[in-house]
């Protein structure tokens, strides 16, 4: 079985899938990928389900060899991928032969980028899911040099997304609630008129924003209840805090308002540092959002257009075509 | 964002992919009693495109699939389903769970005492007598939330939370009790420890606890801790479950 060796890895790379559903009543996190779309991307590319397991790269990304010949395909809105010391654009399959050094990882203007391996990972799951979650260790331990990450194989056939769907820009919707009325009357109007931006603490499980405070009314505790992908809670300082997928099940602070389903990974894209806007929008619009990314998830197996002059991390070595290229669409040329 | 404006329960908005349905908001052993009649209510009858439940001391978290749930046919069931009484849960299962008080396995416990002017031994006996439900799992992993605590025994958290605490703690916070499963910080007062693992990877099952699980503590001594202990970490049960 072809594998992927870890020589070294930033410490917010971890091995993701769907997440890992039906055990918050027993205060498991579903943890998961931040951005289903690029994850499903990553995985169509190399003959994966769209939900299976593949490497979710945060800064500082990672750096692999090829145990036997595999194919690969990394997938995130800006990612750099070098096969043999050689630039290859994301959303372009590509066969690594033995012993091959891959290096991956998001680019500026991204927090994170999948690295789809041959089939899927085929590693053992832990309570239905391959992802890791880092605070309580189910899942596994945090990935480190050393480590092998076998694949299921069978994508020996190369692909690549020239055209990829147009996907949502602007600000990020949500929906107030549930707990908008323990904050004053101009909350919400804070939050969605002023500019927000993402502060440096940011990982997968949250991100705090720097920005206008927001106003409670009355106390900051609430008896703890439950909380989700995308709950906005406003601590006693009044700084928002956005949950994402390793958040923890219930909290004691008020939930101002929800990213909507289809807008979390387009949110956890964004980088420490830049700003984010808000939006507030209907419930029909939020499910209106959830079916395009849904169509849009759908949409990209019949998208996959077979690449005529397979790239191979040989041929890479003797041809020096492939340097400089850095969008999908560039790479249909080759 | 409400989406009935009834007094209890609210049905209340998390996004598009989740409705809670909250009962109060207090910690009320009356008011999470409805949560997990709720909650056991829609586990016997399956409801398109619910995908899981997350009960809490005062509300139900209810996570949706947006794509397949018929939102207003769901609330008009879960207020229906509500109004059910609280007694009609009839898997009850009843835990005898051993605990080592005091000494290294409390270090709060002769504390805790003085505080409310009572032997370690009375504070002992107040804790064993009670009979606790398990109202809500959250924080950690298997981290089961007591209701049922002696009043007498309520006791405000520490001013600085420990950065450690063992796994398997019996511990005592404001007027709710709990058992930890992993090491983690806590501002809570420890009384004990027991050798049952409410979570343990790899084995089956993984959670011993249960929300609306009833829990009796059973004090044993120290000269037992290290047999039950080998015995639990070998993945055999060693909390005993009694039918009701």
């Amino acid at each position: 079985m072809s594998a992927l060796i870890v020589k070294a890895c930033g410490p917010a790379t971890s091995i993701q899938d769907r997440g890992r559903f039906g055990y918050q009543r027993f205060g498991v996190s579903p943890a998961g990928a931040m951005d289903r779309f690029h994850l499903a991307a990553a995985n169509l590319l190399v003959a994966a389900e769209p939900d299976a397991a593949a490497l979710e790269l945060g800064p500082g990304g990672v750096r692999v060899t090829a145990e036997g010949d595999i194919t690969i395909a990394l997938a995130g809105p800006a990612c750099t991928l070098e096969v043999e010391g050689r630039q290859i654009a994301p959303f372009t399959a590509v066969r690594v032969t033995d012993g091959g050094t891959v290096v991956a990882r998001p680019a500026p203007g991204a927090a994170y980028a999948y690295l789809g391996v041959e089939g899927g990972i085929a590693m053992a799951s832990d309570m239905g899911s391959h992802s890791m979650h880092r605070r309580s260790g189910i899942g596994g331990g945090p990935l480190a040099a050393g480590a092998r990450i076998p694949a299921h194989g069978g994508g020996a056939t190369l692909y690549c997304l020239p055209e990829l769907p147009g996907g949502e820009t602007g600000p990020i919707r949500i929906l107030p609630g549930p707990q908008d009325d323990h904050f004053s009357d101009e909350a919400l109007a804070i939050l969605t008129g002023a500019g927000y931006r993402l502060s440096g603490q940011a990982d997968r499980m949250g991100v705090r924003l720097d920005g206008p405070t927001l106003p409670h009314r009355g106390g900051y505790n609430i008896v703890s209840d439950g909380i989700v992908d995308g709950s906005i809670q406003v601590p006693g300082d009044g700084r928002p805090i956005v949950l994402l997928r390793d958040r923890q099940t219930t909290g004691g602070y008020p939930k101002i308002a929800t990213i909507i389903s289809a807008d979390i990974g387009r949110f956890a894209q964004i980088p420490p540092g830049e700003p984010v806007r808000f939006d507030v929008v209907t419930f029909e619009q939020a499910i209106e959002a959830a079916q395009r990314l849904q169509a849009m998830i759908e949409g990209l197996a019949s998208a996959l257009v077979p690449l005529a002059a397979p790239l191979t991390s040989e041929r890479l070595l003797a041809l020096n075509l492939i340097g400089g290229v850095t969008s999908a669409t560039d790479a249909r040329g080759v | 964002m409400t989406i009935e404006t009834l007094p209890h329960p609210r049905l209340l908005r998390c996004g598009d992919a989740a409705i809670s349905v909250e009962f109060g908001d207090a910690i009320d052993p009356a008011v999470n009693a409805r949560v997990l009649a709720l909650d056991a209510a829609l586990a016997a009858e399956p409801q398109p495109g619910l995908l899981e439940t997350v009960p809490t001391y005062r509300s139900l978290l209810i996570h949706l699939d947006p794509l397949r749930t018929d939102v207003p046919a769901l609330s008009e069931r879960i207020l229906t389903l509500s109004e059910r009484p609280a007694a009609a849960g009839g898997k009850l299962r009843r835990w005898r769970v051993p605990v080592v008080y005091g000494g290294d396995f409390g270090m709060d416990l002769d504390d805790l005492a003085a505080r409310h002017g009572i032997s370690g031994e009375a504070l002992v006996a107040r804790h064993a007598a009670a009979t606790y439900v398990v109202a809500m799992i959250g924080f950690m992993p298997g981290f089961a939330y007591l209701s049922g605590l002696d009043p007498s025994l309520a006791t405000p958290r520490r001013l600085e939370p420990r950065m450690k605490t063992p796994a398997q703690s019996v511990s005592i916070g404001g007027a709710q009790g709990a058992i930890s499963t992993v090491e983690g910080p806590s501002g809570w007062h420890m009384i004990g420890r027991t050798p049952a693992r409410g979570f343990m990877p790899g084995r089956d099952p993984v959670f011993t606890y249960a929300p609306g699980d009833e829990i009796r503590f059973e004090r044993i001594a120290s000269d037992e801790w290290a047999g039950l202990d080998a015995l639990a970490a070998s993945g055999a049960p060693v909390a005993r479950c009694e039918a009701p």
